[in-house]
């Protein structure tokens, strides 16, 4: 069993399983951090941004000015944002036989493996993710494609350049594989590839393993899945929460035994706890507003957004609000709020019972019919004749780089009474602001990430056993910047093995049983001998086939017809079947033994215990027995006469079947 | 017979036997014996009962009174039945025979002492030597119950009996009781140490001491750190403990925070943070406690840690407390288990980073932190270590993380250190530190206003009515205050959808008001800033649906009328007038009562302070205003209406406040006014009537625009002084009375016929 590592983010995995002749990739995540390093896209022209200085060698050199520009001290590629996409040499991707979806946020680099790799396999995930997932896409190549950009860099990524440049792109890993974003049509044509699942729902891969999704209690239609064939069991635990949001609860009981655990997409803020974190988002935002100030809230367009704003819902009214409009700026801000109120099959219990009231499971829909939370699918249109200040503005994207919230950080950035408050945990606000400074705003970061935490990791791993526990090498040591906390780190006995991207790993795991199915004629005709009370034996002659990773003990063909002249060949096609020798059991006592020999008319005998057993010496006959635990030999010279008659004595002290 | 009945019957034979021609006379019908004796009731079926065996311990319990019922405990073998009942299932039965065991014993040794000098002559009588025997065999037992029931036997002993032959049983029993702290694991731990501490605290022993200190210091070597934490801090509080007891009982109250301190060494504190007195911690060195059994679990590690911290906190205001209190490495040992659990510590050592991670996040540990450094606050400190202190509670009091019940601590210490905060000589002003921090605070406080979590918004802003209370008045802290929008935030949780929010936020407003802090009213779209915060304040009181902010304002109203607030002072009639007027219609009591609180202040600002009936009489010219205009005005304001409406109040504490303001006013008004007889004033006939009727238990309403002759006649015509002390007696002081027991077996007697079931 082996597991290769396409990718070094914990939280957005991609990471390829071989088990029992199966090739399953988990989880397809895409890096979009590698945008950080990119200049913003701005959708309306930035003099700002289009002024910036280009930046040149030490030494004055200034063949790169045109893709690389300088902002308060940090450098920038002038180019469409690429994005650092999973390992695609490790592996022949086309091999892969399907790929199983965790959550939307692990999704996102579907496009590239399906449409560019000869991936001919299914994927599977479950609606909410699917429908989510392609909200998410369809935001993102909207965001990139709305603002084309005339200029491709490429010089920068020479290996000899890029060793000239200054941190961070010095330090980018693999920037010749970064790519463009997909195409809407990938995105279509990778999503059609995807077959609908429901948790606990058993898919039968070749007949050779079974996945099943189980809830995860992060997102919408977020899963593990176990991975398992008749004798062995692989949990893949991947972006999971047990903190009561809006999502079913994480099912912990299925994943109870397994033989190795796969853990992947722990909380990226271990120290921020989610609720304290809410507060001080819901604290800043009301003194931002009463200041007269605006905030803005770069965001995705689905997940943490809902419970903000049932948060806000609860908030508003208490905190003299209500008059302050909020606004939802996504390309799809009405599909994602529509869809979170009909996937209630996939909420947790409160929100399900409330369809059956029925209400929306979800307050926002109040917020929404109430005029106090208003959604547009851009600043373009309808929102400009709309917008008031001051506000509050959720939108995308959260690496700062592209989407409307360009636009807010260029408009509201100048003045103090405004604040940015930064939600999303995948990107370092510090890194996200750089080309933006110097900034007058105000920025709060309240990272809200309600994946598991250490401690709920140590709890779920003391109740579900595993054997062996696998993670992404972040896991098996405390974080860089705090190195004193020991206790933020996986602790498990065996210690975890960690992977880390480009590694493949050899899963310390043998498989030693397979199950075979007996046929049930070939069942009736054994005859089955108790040879210690409770266990019972029996020989099988059989012919085993196998078809589709099921084996089947199939009765041997009868024995062969006396040969006709002309049906002579059929015989040869079926298998040999010797007459079988009896199997024997039981052990031989070797004081009864010497006495039937003496009864049988040897005399002389003597017996020499040895280390393995013993011998028995028949000194006239020149003939010798030895007898061990699991052997015997008659060793007399050349007289067949005399050992079939002593293997015959031997014989009768043991039983046959 | 039923149960019930059974072991009324032995409770009664016990109280009828307690005298001693009645316990003879039952004695010989051989009563005392069938009930009590060995073939009595244990043979009964009934006997598995709790409440007859309950019943069987409180009989025996009553009748143990006399020298003759000590025989009879002795010979009729009820003394081994109550050997066998402390192992009872029933908690209260087996408690109850070890008490009885406790008073027999005690019985016995005063029936054994001799002559009149009350001395016992050193031989045991037979009851105690029965009773004795017994104890010695449980204490050699190898059963923990048997060893736990003779252990509190002697407690309670020791505990109640100071007599001289408590001594010789202690100087019996003591090497019993070492060989038990021999034994592995201890046996009865807890009993133990309670026994010890009730030894060392009688005063009979004076001469036994010696042997007693090498018990307590073998089971402070002995005992796990959690049972010796409150052995030790019992020995710390006495006040004869010998000096090297002392010295080993502190060491192991010290001994848990030095091990944390030891874990976090490399941390960088300040320095002699890690320094303790030398000395102290000697003591403790043979103890088991070390990193690794402090973090051998969570809920060990966090367990001692919240005790000891609690014994220290409990140890240190005492005056026989260990001298030189070691207050340096204490401090630096609290903020850094604060720093631990808020994972701020830094330490490169595996101990460190384990402790790190069991504390990390612990709410207990931190609430038990916090209130031990603010205990320490009312300790000289160095600057330093002040500021670490103020650093720690700066990162609680910002972080998101901080709970509500910490926070709130944290606030309460906060306020702890600032208040004892050293101030330089001849300024009043804060010290340059607590200032900066102040200064850093206020952005914190604007944040913490808007929480959503309520409970963490009202601690703020009772820790802002506290600060300032106490610094209100000092230029620095007003410019700090007025440059934050803390005031107005204040200003604007008036209106909060949480009660006690709005209440805290009116008592906060209140005193930023009566301080000239309140917000600028320069936001012209709330309606409530136009009128001020006194009208504010006046429509909460009429409108409010919750009682606890309309019991803030009226305890405002009052603090702002006490210190003469100017929206007050300007018209204080009106202010009063209006106030008693919404307040009488008030349905919540405390707030009626706040508003005679309120009444009074403003007739002692009128008629001066109540006389003192031990102070010399001074002439009667302290009353700026005569008094016949200002009862001219009490009527003008009604305010004797008020009083009078609220004698008449169905709410107990509202009438004996309202007797309490009327007492005042009778005996100001006493020399005061002509000699008319009550009868004689229109309206003031009526009102005593009403008064008779609510005397005979009717309710009535006095009638309106009384006079003040009329006034002064029906309060000196009232009988207020026999009014008080009637409700000055507890509300069920008609029910316990004998006179209520009696007239109930009447009515019962009257009725047994039909209703034999209420006969008791």
């Amino acid at each position: 069993m082996k597991l290769y590592c396409l990718s070094g983010h914990p939280t957005l995995p991609c990471n390829v399983l071989k088990f029992k002749s199966t090739t399953i990739m988990l989880d397809c995540g895409l890096d979009v951090t590698s945008t950080l390093n990119f200049l913003p896209l701005p959708l309306v022209q930035s003099p700002r941004l289009s002024n910036l200085p280009g930046w040149s060698l030490k030494d004055g050199n200034a063949f790169l000015d045109k893709e690389l520009k300088e902002c308060s001290g940090h450098v920038f590629v002038d180019s469409v944002p690429e994005f650092c996409l999973p390992e695609t040499e490790l592996i022949d991707l086309s091999t892969v036989d399907v790929i199983l979806i965790s959550n939307y946020h692990c999704m996102m680099a579907l496009p590239y493996i399906t449409e560019h790799t000869g991936f001919t396999g299914t994927v599977y995930a479950t609606e909410p993710t699917v429908q989510i997932g392609r909200l998410l896409m369809e935001e993102l190549v909207n965001f990139i494609e709305r603002v084309p950009k005339a200029q491709s860099a490429s010089l920068w990524k020479n290996k000899g350049i890029q060793r000239l440049l200054p941190s961070p792109l010095k330090d980018a890993v693999g920037v010749s594989t970064w790519r463009g974003c997909y195409t809407m049509q990938e995105v279509n044509s990778a999503l059609s590839k995807i077959q609908l699942v429901g948790y606990s729902q058993k898919i039968e891969l070749f007949g050779a393993v079974q996945v099943t999704p189980l809830s995860s209690g992060y997102a919408l239609g977020s899963s593990n899945w176990i991975i398992q064939s008749h004798y062995e069991k692989v949990s893949y635990v991947s972006g999971s929460s047990l903190l009561t949001t809006h999502p079913q609860p994480m099912d912990q009981a299925s994943l109870k035994n397994s033989d190795v655990l796969i853990l992947t997409g722990l909380t990226q803020i271990p120290t921020a706890n989610p609720d304290g974190m809410v507060g001080e988002f819901c604290s800043n935002l009301a003194l931002t507003v009463r200041n007269g100030g605006n905030v803005l809230v770069p965001c995705y367009p689905s997940g943490v957004i809902y419970d903000l704003l049932e948060c806000l819902y609860q908030y508003i009214d208490s905190a003299g609000l209500s008059s302050v409009p909020f606004y939802f700026i996504s390309p799809v801000a009405n599909s994602s709020l529509e869809f979170s109120q009909i996937f209630a099959e996939w909420l947790c219990h409160n929100k399900q019972s409330k369809v059956y009231l029925p209400e929306p499971p979800f307050p926002h829909a109040e917020l929404i019919q109430t005029n106090k939370l208003k959604h547009y699918p851009s600043i373009h249109g309808d929102f400009s004749n709309d917008f008031r200040q001051p506000c509050v503005v959720f939108t995308g994207h959260p690496s700062l780089r592209f989407g409307d919230v360009v636009h807010f950080m260029e408009l509201w950035g100048k003045s103090s009474l405004n604040t940015v408050i930064f939600t999303e945990p995948d990107f370092s606000y510090l890194e996200a602001l750089a080309p933006y400074q110097p900034l007058a705003m105000k920025c709060i970061y309240c990272p809200i990430d309600t994946r598991l935490n250490f401690i709920q990791v140590s709890k779920l791993l003391k109740e579900a056993q595993p054997l062996h526990v696998v993670c992404p090498e972040q896991y098996t040591q405390p974080p860089p910047t705090q190195s004193h906390r020991m206790d933020l780190m996986i602790d498990c006995q065996p210690p975890a093995m960690s992977y880390r991207r480009a590694e493949v790993l050899a899963l310390p795991f043998k498989r030693r049983y397979e199950k075979i199915e007996i046929m049930p004629e070939l069942a009736d005709s054994l005859v089955p001998m108790e040879i210690k009370p409770g266990i019972s034996l029996a020989t099988v002659s059989a012919v085993l086939h196998t078809k589709d990773n099921k084996h089947v003990l199939q009765p041997p063909p009868r024995p062969a017809q006396p040969p006709g002249k002309k049906r002579k060949r059929v015989s040869e096609d079926i298998p040999d079947c010797k007459v079988l020798k009896p199997l024997l059991s039981g052990s031989i006592p070797v004081e009864q033994f010497v006495q039937t020999l003496e009864k049988h008319g040897f005399s002389d005998i003597k017996v020499e215990d040895t280390a393995k057993g013993h011998i028995v010496l028949l000194q006239e006959a020149e003939t010798l027995i030895q007898i061990e635990e699991d052997s015997t030999h008659i060793i007399c010279d050349n007289d067949e006469m005399l050992r079939v008659r002593l293997r015959d004595l031997v014989l009768k002290f043991l039983q046959k079947f | 017979m039923s149960s019930r009945v059974l072991s009324f019957s032995l409770r009664l034979a016990g109280t009828f036997a307690a005298q001693e021609d009645c316990f003879l006379y039952l004695q010989q019908g051989e009563l005392l014996l069938g009930l009590f004796g060995e073939g009595g009731p244990q043979c009964w079926a009934a006997w598995s009962v709790p409440t007859v065996r309950s019943g069987w311990i409180q009989g025996l319990r009553s009748l143990a009174q006399h020298p003759c019922a000590l025989h009879f405990l002795a010979d009729s073998g009820a003394v081994d039945t109550i050997f066998s009942l402390q192992g009872d299932p029933s908690l209260f039965v087996a408690s109850a025979a070890s008490q009885l065991l406790v008073h027999t014993l005690a019985l016995s040794m005063q029936a054994g002492a001799t002559g009149c000098s009350g001395l016992w002559d050193g031989v045991w009588p037979a009851c105690a030597q029965k009773i004795m025997g017994h104890l010695e065999e449980s204490l050699q037992s190898t059963a923990a119950p048997q060893v736990t029931q003779a252990l509190n036997v002697l407690t309670s002993t020791f505990g109640r009996c100071h007599s001289p032959w408590t001594e010789t049983l202690w100087g019996q029993l003591c090497p019993l009781v070492a060989r038990l702290l021999e034994r592995t694991p201890i046996p009865a731990a807890h009993s133990l140490v309670d026994l010890l501490l009730s030894v060392a605290r009688s005063p009979a022993l004076s001469s036994s001491h010696g042997r007693l200190w090498e018990a307590v210091a073998q089971a402070l070597r002995c005992l796990s750190p959690m049972q010796a934490g409150s052995l030790a801090l019992g020995m710390l509080k006495l006040p004869h403990c010998p000096q090297a007891l002392r010295v080993q009982a502190f060491g192991v109250l010290l001994q848990p925070l030095a091990c944390v301190v030891k874990a976090t060494a490399q941390a960088p504190g300040p320095p002699g943070c890690s320094m303790w007195p030398p000395g102290w911690l000697d003591g403790a060195e043979g103890s088991s406690l070390t990193v690794d059994t402090l973090l051998s679990s969570k809920s060990a590690c966090v367990g001692i840690l919240c005790q000891t911290l609690a014994q220290l906190e409990e140890l240190q205001p005492l005056p026989q407390r260990p001298a030189p209190w070691p207050q340096e490495p204490l401090l630096g040992a609290a903020v850094t288990i604060l720093r631990l659990c808020h994972g701020s510590a830094t330490s490169s050592s595996s101990g460190g980073g384990r402790l790190c991670a069991t504390l990390a996040g612990c709410v207990r540990v931190q609430r038990a932190a916090l209130d031990f450094l603010g205990t320490l606050s009312q300790e000289t400190r160095s600057q330093e270590l002040e500021k670490e202190v103020f650093a720690v509670l700066s990162e609680y009091l910002g972080s998101p993380d901080s709970s509500p019940t910490v926070l709130k601590k944290a606030f309460q210490t906060t306020l702890r250190w600032l208040l004892s905060s050293p101030r330089t000589p001849g300024c009043p002003d804060l010290g340059p530190q607590p200032l900066l921090f102040l200064r850093e605070l206020f952005p914190v406080l604007q944040k913490r206003l808007c929480s959503p979590s309520w409970e963490v918004r009202d601690s703020v802003l009772e820790f802002l009515t506290q600060l300032s209370r106490h610094w209100g008045g000092q230029a620095d802290f007003r410019r700090a205050l007025l440059a934050s929008e803390v005031p107005t935030l204040t200003q604007q949780l008036l209106q909060d959808p949480e009660s006690y929010v709005r209440a805290s936020a009116v008592a906060a407003a209140g005193q930023l008001s009566s301080r000239g802090l309140q917000a600028a009213p320069d936001s012209p779209e709330h309606p409530q800033a136009q009128q001020g915060l006194l009208g504010e304040l006046l429509c909460i009181l009429s409108t409010d649906s919750e009682g606890f902010p309309r019991r803030a304002v009226v305890q405002v109203f009052t603090e702002w009328l006490r210190d003469g607030h100017a929206d007050v002072a300007r018209d204080t009639e009106w202010f009063i007038a209006t106030v008693l007027q919404v307040v009488s219609q008030d349905l919540d009591w405390e707030v009626r009562v706040q508003g005679l609180e309120l009444a009074q202040v403003f007739l002692v600002q009128r008629l001066g302070q109540p006389r003192c009936p031990y102070m010399v009489a001074l002439p009667e010219a302290a009353s700026a205003t005569p008094i016949p205009e200002v009862l001219q005005s009490l009527c003008r304001l009604r305010l004797f209406d008020f009083a009078f409406r609220a004698l008449l109040d169905c709410d107990r504490p509202v009438a004996q406040k309202a007797c309490e303001l009327l007492l005042f006013l009778k005996d100001k008004t006493a020399m005061c006014g002509g000699l008319q007889e009550a009868g004689d004033i229109p309206g003031s006939a009526s009102g005593q009537v009403t008064l008779q009727r609510w005397r005979a238990g009717e309710q009535g309403q006095l009638p309106g625009d009384l006079q003040p002759e009329a006034m002064l006649a029906l309060l000196r015509s009232t009988d207020l002084e026999g009014l008080q002390a009637r409700l000055a007696q507890s509300s069920d002081h008609m029910e316990k009375s004998p006179q209520s027991l009696l007239q109930d077996m009447l009515a019962t007697v009257g009725v047994l016929g039909e209703n034999e079931a209420d006969c008791y």
